[in-house]
C-alpha cells in the first residue's frame, strides 16, 4: 500500500524477498536503490488509475472555483435562508482562465485535456520538456517554473514526491501566484509546505485550495485547513472508484505473480 | 421629454447600473430579500422600465399597477415568473439573457456531476467531522468512474450543448433527448438521440437542462426514477419543479438511484427540515448555476442593455 514504508530496514529483514508489488503509481515509499542491489523486482500500477485521478483533480478544481461543497455545507447547516441576490455567493468562471500543470505526465496531460474542453488555456512545467509534437497535440504551452506560478489562475500539481520536490511549493513560489488564484493537489502532500500554504490562504493571497493529499495523513478536524470555507478537502481518494480500484488490484496481483516467477512485472518500476 | 424611470428589483454590480443610468433615473431595491408583491406594485407604479429576477412575479395584476411600463428586462434565461403572453398583449417587450450564462451553468452542471460521482462533498463532510482515521484503505470512499460512462442530457438548448462539449473532455458516451432533434449537434459533439425512456434506461448520469413549462413540471417523478439504473446519478440545473422532490427522496433513500445533485429545488430556499437534507447521497447547492464572475457581470450588463433598448423602443 502507498503508506507502507519499504525501506532498507524492512527489505533487509525480509531475506527471501524477491518481489514487491505496490497498489499505487507512486513508489517513493520504496527504497529502489536497495531493491536494485538485491535484485528484487518491483511492480506498480500506472495508466489504470490515470483518468480516475485526473477526474478527481478536475472535480476538486470545479468544486473550489464554484463553491460547491461550501454551498452544500451552508444549506445543511441552515444557512440558506433566502434566495441569493445577483451579487451573492459568486464563484469564478473557468473559460479563458489559465491553468498551470506542474508535471506533464500521464495524469497531468489527462487533466489538460479536460481543461481544454472547458475553454481554458493550459501551460505546463516539468522535469523535462515534451516534444513539440506532444505540445501541439495536447494544445499546451511550456513555461518556466516561475511563469507557471505567476501566470496561472489555477495551479494543479501532478509531480511525484522526491528529495527534489519535497516542500517545493513553499512561501517563495506561493508568493509568485496571482492574488485570487487557486491551487489543486492530488499528487503527494509533502510537495507543498503546508504551513506556508495555510498562511497564504489566511492572508487572502490565494482565493482557495483543493487538496486530496496532505503533509500528514489522515488530516484531523482540528487542522487549520479544516476550519476554512474556501478550501476543499478530500481523504486521499484520487483513484477511488470501484472500477479503477478493481483494475489496480488486478494489475498489482499480476505484477506480483510475474515477479515471483522471476519475470519482469507487467508494469515494472 | 422627462427622463425615464427604471426600477431594478435587486442590487446589481455598479457597472451594470451605470448602463441604465445613462438613459433613466434608476431606483434600486436595496434589501437583501426581494420586494414583496405590494412593494413591487408600488415601485412599478411610476416605472417606465423594470429589471427583474426570477423572484419577481410579473403577471396581469402587476401590469395593471404599472400604467407607464413599456419595457421588462429579466436577469435570467428562464421566464417562468413572467406572463410573457400578457406583456406582449399589452405591447410591452420582455428581454432575457440567453447565451451569456450557458457556459457558466454548464460548468456547474459538470461540477455537480463530478462531485456526486466522486463523493467529494460527502467525504469532505466526513473529514471535517473528524472521520478520517485510517490513512488509506482500498475500498473506502469508492465513487464511480466518469470517463467512458454514459451521460444522458435532457434538453439540448445552449446549456445542454455546453454540457455536451465539456463531457467530451471526459470521454463520456453522450445521449440526449429533446423536443426536436439536432443533427448538427449530433455531428459536432458526437451525440446520440434517444427517446426519453431509453435515455433513462441507458444513462449512468442524467442531467436536466430543460426550461420549466407545464410539460416539464415533474418531468422526473416516481415512474422515471424507476426506469433509471440503481447506480445512476441525477443532476438538476434547470428548475426545481422539473423534479418531484418527494419521489426523489424516496428513490435516494431506497437506493432506486445511487445519488443526486441539485442546484435547484422546490421551494427555494429548501426548508431546513426537508427530508432530502437528511441524505448523504445528495449534493445540494443554493441555486448558483450562473453565479460566477465574469459571467454574472456580463449577464447584468446584457439585462441592462436590454432595458435601455426597450426604453428607447429598440429591439432587445
Amino acid at each position: 500500500m502507498p503508506y507502507d514504508t519499504i525501506d532498507r530496514e524492512v527489505i533487509e529483514a525480509a531475506a527471501d524477498l524477491r518481489a514487491i508489488s505496490t497498489y499505487s503509481v507512486g513508489y517513493e515509499h520504496i527504497d529502489l536503490q536497495c531493491t536494485k542491489s538485491r535484485g528484487i523486482l518491483v511492480g506498480y500500477t500506472p495508466d489504470v488509475l490515470t483518468r480516475a485521478t485526473a477526474d478527481l483533480a478536475f472535480a476538486l478544481m470545479l468544486d473550489v472555483m464554484r463553491r460547491v461543497s461550501e454551498g452544500d455545507r451552508l444549506i445543511r447547516s441552515g444557512g440558506w435562508q433566502q434566495v441569493f441576490g445577483p451579487c451573492d455567493f459568486l464563484g469564478t468562471d473557468l473559460e479563458t482562465k489559465t491553468v498551470g500543470i506542474l508535471g506533464p505526465g500521464r495524469i497531468g496531460l489527462s487533466f489538460a485535456e479536460k481543461a481544454q474542453a472547458f475553454g481554458m488555456k493550459v501551460v505546463y512545467h516539468g522535469n523535462g520538456r515534451l516534444s513539440e509534437r506532444q505540445e501541439r497535440q495536447a494544445g499546451i504551452e511550456h513555461v518556466s517554473l516561475n511563469q507557471l506560478f505567476s501566470e496561472s489562475d489555477i495551479v494543479s500539481l501532478h509531480i511525484p514526491h522526491t528529495k527534489r520536490t519535497h516542500d517545493m511549493v513553499n512561501r517563495s513560489l506561493l508568493a509568485k501566484m496571482k492574488r485570487g488564484a487557486f491551487i489543486v493537489n492530488t499528487s503527494r502532500g509533502r510537495v507543498i509546505n503546508q504551513k506556508d500554504l495555510v498562511l497564504a490562504l489566511q492572508n487572502g493571497d490565494l482565493a482557495g485550495a483543493a487538496l486530496d493529499v496532505f503533509y500528514d495523513e489522515p488530516l484531523g478536524a482540528d487542522s487549520p485547513l479544516a476550519k476554512m470555507e474556501n478550501v476543499v478537502l478530500t481523504p486521499h481518494m484520487g483513484s477511488s472508484t470501484k472500477e479503477t480500484r478493481e483494475n489496480m488490484a488486478r494489475l498489482a496481483v499480476l505484477n506480483l505473480k510475474m515477479a515471483m516467477a522471476g519475470r519482469r512485472p507487467k508494469c515494472a518500476v | 421629454m422627462s427622463t425615464a424611470r427604471a426600477f431594478v428589483t435587486r442590487t446589481l454590480l455598479p457597472e451594470a447600473l451605470d448602463i441604465i443610468r445613462e438613459v433613466a433615473d434608476v431606483t434600486v431595491w436595496p434589501e437583501e430579500t426581494p420586494p414583496s408583491v405590494e412593494e413591487l406594485r408600488r415601485h412599478c407604479g411610476d416605472a417606465d422600465g423594470i429589471l427583474t429576477t426570477i423572484m419577481d412575479r410579473v403577471d396581469a395584476d402587476l401590469l395593471d399597477a404599472a400604467p407607464r411600463l413599456r419595457a421588462i428586462s429579466q436577469l435570467a434565461v428562464g421566464l417562468d415568473n413572467v406572463d410573457v403572453a400578457e406583456a406582449t398583449r399589452r405591447g410591452i417587450p420582455v428581454g432575457y439573457t440567453p447565451g451569456v450564462l450557458a457556459k457558466s451553468t454548464a460548468d456547474l452542471a459538470m461540477a455537480l456531476l463530478l462531485g456526486a460521482a466522486r463523493r467529494t462533498s460527502e467525504s469532505e463532510r466526513w473529514l471535517r467531522g473528524g472521520g478520517w482515521q485510517i490513512q488509506f484503505h482500498p475500498t473506502h470512499w469508492l465513487g464511480q468512474d466518469v470517463h467512458e460512462a454514459c451521460l444522458g442530457i435532457v434538453g439540448l438548448g445552449q446549456i445542454g450543448r455546453e454540457i455536451a462539449k465539456r463531457a467530451g473532455g471526459f470521454d463520456m458516451d453522450i445521449v440526449y433527448h429533446s423536443r426536436t432533434r439536432y443533427p448538427d449537434a449530433e455531428a459536432e459533439h458526437g451525440l446520440r438521440y434517444a427517446e426519453f425512456p431509453d435515455l433513462l434506461a441507458q444513462a449512468d448520469f442524467v442531467v436536466l437542462s430543460v426550461p420549466l413549462t407545464p410539460q416539464t413540471h415533474h418531468l422526473i417523478s416516481g415512474p422515471q426514477l424507476a426506469m433509471m439504473k440503481p447506480s445512476a446519478i441525477l443532476i438538476n440545473v434547470s428548475r426545481g419543479p422539473v423534479v418531484d422532490p418527494a419521489a426523489l427522496y424516496e428513490a435516494l433513500r431506497d437506493g432506486q438511484i445511487a445519488r443526486a445533485a441539485l442546484d435547484v429545488t422546490s421551494p427555494e430556499p429548501i426548508a431546513v427540515d426537508d427530508p432530502l437534507l437528511t441524505l448523504d447521497n445528495l449534493v445540494i447547492t443554493p441555486h448558483i448555476g450562473s453565479a460566477a464572475l465574469p459571467t454574472r457581470l456580463n449577464t447584468m450588463k446584457l439585462a441592462a442593455r436590454n432595458l435601455v433598448a426597450g426604453l428607447k423602443g429598440e429591439p432587445m
